[in-house]
């Protein structure tokens, strides 16, 4: 009895730590894409040393988050495929980038090391339409004079569950190939012509390691932290090149952010002699006239500090940061376009 | 309590005079009826938040499902479409891959289940009963994650390199079951999905059929025994004819798993949303699509189309449960006719 007591008291003890912390928690609260949540989750806790201030971010996947935002649930959302400029429009939402990423694609081949192989945008295509079968098939065996390939059947990897890397993929079989863009286009998830699906980045890499003649995609940072076998990439300015923090760099770099309504932009099949041709950023979403202007300003103040100081961080996480030019052109946006109910601008 | 105390207070007190006696026991029965009454209606409280509950999750399946009804109407049970970017969805390729990975599990499951549950109440010695009932169930409770990722990191890799290549080479060729084991060695699909299912539903079919088996009265099989019986014919004709319900329950308790697994299946499937005739090749089943897709489904009409899969899933178990049903009403019916 006097242990059960014991028991019922410690209980009663343990919940009400729980419960306070919870209250003191969740200053800003966000949701949504699942790929930048390693870095948002760093930044939110150097930004809590310093500052003291916490972000609560929920990876529920990019869909959630724009669910999310337009019940007005969370602070702001966070998507990998970004909203339409009309939509944006519609909703009373502002957009804008934080980190850049983007989609490899990884194989498994015996005796062909990773870097070896070079591929285009075409031959990816047709590989994951199924029209491409072998890897010693006359368009790939044109690309890689120097490689013996074998006769062996392509296995082609997909995600199974909706997803930004997916997008940011499927975005770019759509520009080079039109038969892909008309039979299977671009969404988080499309109606795969052939293949596998694995769940997650971990799902695909550990179909590929495991299915030998396999080819897939996963995350850029993913693929370098398991130090995947990838393939090269023509780009549009016709160069082979290989997925690094450079051409990432390179791709964000050419890209006219200016020049495109709502920050909607894709970095696909950019211009520049060094771009990586299959990078995408990810999207923050907040409501443009705010009801709760000290909360928005929290956010606005998180990723303000975010960009001045956390591309170290995002660096050592293998997210590429923007440049500088572009976080500029943020800053305007929020100080022209996020207004508290008086109209007055929330930002400074 | 006090209830208790107060009976045997009435055996063991002097007899009292007959009117206080009376009034005392109409109050006790009138208690009594109360108690009963709060003890019928709180039980059937409980019983009943069950049903509504049951009821709850139809009309919410069938709210949320009503705007991919109203655009694919019944085609949406024989289209093998799944397009998210045109929004046409159709579900015969996720109810095939449900039906046929549930199958194949018990395909396997039955038979072996069936085996440990006969040694365990019939042949084993008694010092190896319980710790091979105590490990049965501890395979029930192992997280069903833990099968996923076993079944992809260990199983579908031994199977790729040394079961599927000979099922390719010798079962390929023949003339009617060929096709089903045809195609190249991936480790992952349907049939990688039905036996690694087939694991999960064995030591819930085994221990109900344990416990069944060992609820026979021993005067029963001691009988058969002594007509000079063998261990087969005491369990095929005594045994089973004596536990059937409890073996059909066990058994449908195996299949309402396996049609309703998700992340175990979701790890080994392949989820590909495309209707192969080969075993190997991948497939997908209600409940992965659902495990996968539900988070990042944009647009009402996906979400809808998810749902309803999930109405389907409901729908699926009903009619297995029905038809179970059936079944032994069938043999209540042959009962006398057999013997």
């Amino acid at each position: 009895m006097r242990e059960s007591k014991r028991i019922c008291r410690l209980v009663a003890l343990a919940s009400s730590l729980i419960i306070s912390v919870s209250a003191f928690a969740a200053d800003i609260t966000g949701a949504g894409a699942t790929f930048p949540y390693p870095i948002y989750a760093k930044w939110a806790e150097a930004y809590k040393t310093k500052t003291g201030n916490e972000l609560n971010y929920q990876s529920i996947g990019s869909g959630g988050g724009i669910k999310q935002i337009q019940n007005r649930t969370v602070d702001f959302g966070a998507s990998d495929m970004p909203m339409k400029p009309e939509e944006l429009e519609k909703n009373g939402l502002l957009q804008f980038p934080t980190v850049v990423g983007g989609a490899v694609p990884v194989f498994n081949l015996k005796g062909i090391n990773s870097g070896e192989v070079r591929l285009t945008g075409p031959v990816l295509a047709d590989i994951y339409l199924g029209k491409i079968k072998k890897w010693n098939d006359p368009a790939i065996a044109a690309l890689n004079k120097n490689l013996s390939l074998p006769d062996q059947d392509i296995t082609v990897v997909h995600r199974s569950d909706g997803s930004g890397t997916t997008f940011i993929w499927v975005n770019y079989l759509s520009k080079v190939s039109p038969e892909w863009k008309d039979k299977v286009g671009e969404g988080t998830s499309v109606a795969w012509p052939t293949g596998v699906g694995g769940k997650g980045n971990e799902g695909v890499a550990s179909y590929v390691q495991r299915i030998n003649g396999s080819i897939g995609y996963v995350e850029y940072a993913y693929a370098l932290q398991n130090k995947m076998s990838y393939a090269l990439v023509q780009n549009r300015d016709g160069y082979f090149v290989s997925p690094n923090i450079e051409t990432f760099k390179a791709s964000a770099a050419g890209a006219q952010w200016d020049k495109a309504p709502g920050m909607y932009l894709i970095l696909t099949d950019q211009l520049g002699k060094d771009a990586w041709p299959i990078s995408g950023a990810t999207f923050i979403l907040v409501y443009k006239s705010q009801d709760k202007p000290d909360r928005v300003k929290e956010v606005l103040k998180f990723f303000d500090w975010a960009y001045a100081e956390g591309d170290k961080m995002a660096m050592q996480l293998d997210y590429v940061p923007l440049p500088d030019s572009v976080v500029a052109l943020i800053q305007s946006s929020w100080k022209n376009q996020i207004k508290d109910a008086s109209g007055k601008p929330v930002w400074p | 309590m006090s209830s208790v105390v107060t009976s045997i207070e009435g055996v063991t007190s002097p007899p009292t005079p007959k009117i206080i006696s009376s009034t005392l026991t109409a109050a006790r029965l009138g208690r009594q009826y109360f108690i009963d009454l709060v003890f019928l209606n709180t039980t059937r409280l409980f019983a009943f938040v069950v049903l509504a509950l049951l009821l709850a999750i139809l009309v919410s399946l069938l709210v949320g499902s009503l705007p991919a009804m109203r655009a694919f109407g019944f085609g949406f049970l024989t289209s093998t479409d799944w397009d998210p970017v045109q929004e046409k969805f159709g579900a015969l390729v996720p109810v095939f891959g449900t039906l046929v990975t549930s199958f194949i599990a018990l395909l396997i499951g039955i038979p072996v289940s069936f085996g440990i549950a006969l040694f365990l109440t019939e042949l084993s010695p008694p010092w190896l009963k319980r710790p091979l009932g105590i490990a049965i169930e501890l395979l029930a409770g192992i997280p069903s994650i833990i099968y996923g990722m076993w079944g992809l990191f260990v199983f579908a890799p031994i199977f790729a390199d040394y079961v599927q290549p000979w099922l390719i080479k010798y079962i390929g060729p023949l003339a009617i079951i060929g096709p089903l084991f045809s195609g190249t060695p991936q480790g992952i699909g349907m049939l990688t999905a039905g036996i690694i299912l087939a694991i999960m539903v064995i030591p819930f079919i085994a221990s109900v059929m344990r416990d069944v088996f060992e609820l026979v009265p021993p005067l029963l099989k001691e009988s058969a025994y002594g007509l000079g019986a063998t261990t087969w014919e005491v369990v095929w004709h005594v045994v089973l004819p004596y536990t059937k319900i409890g073996v059909v329950g066990g058994i449908l308790l195996g299949l309402g798993r396996a049609l309703g697994e998700t992340m175990a299946v979701t790890f080994v499937i392949g989820n590909a949303h495309q209707v192969y005739t080969s075993l190997l090749a991948p497939g997908n089943s209600i409940a992965s699509a659902l495990a996968n897709e539900f988070t990042e489904a944009v647009g009402d009409l996906y979400t809808a189309a998810l749902i309803e899969l999930g109405l389907l899933l409901f729908l699926i178990t009903v009619i297995v449960l029905a038809l179970a049903k059936l079944l032994l009403l069938q043999l209540a019916k042959m009962e006398g006719a057999q013997t």
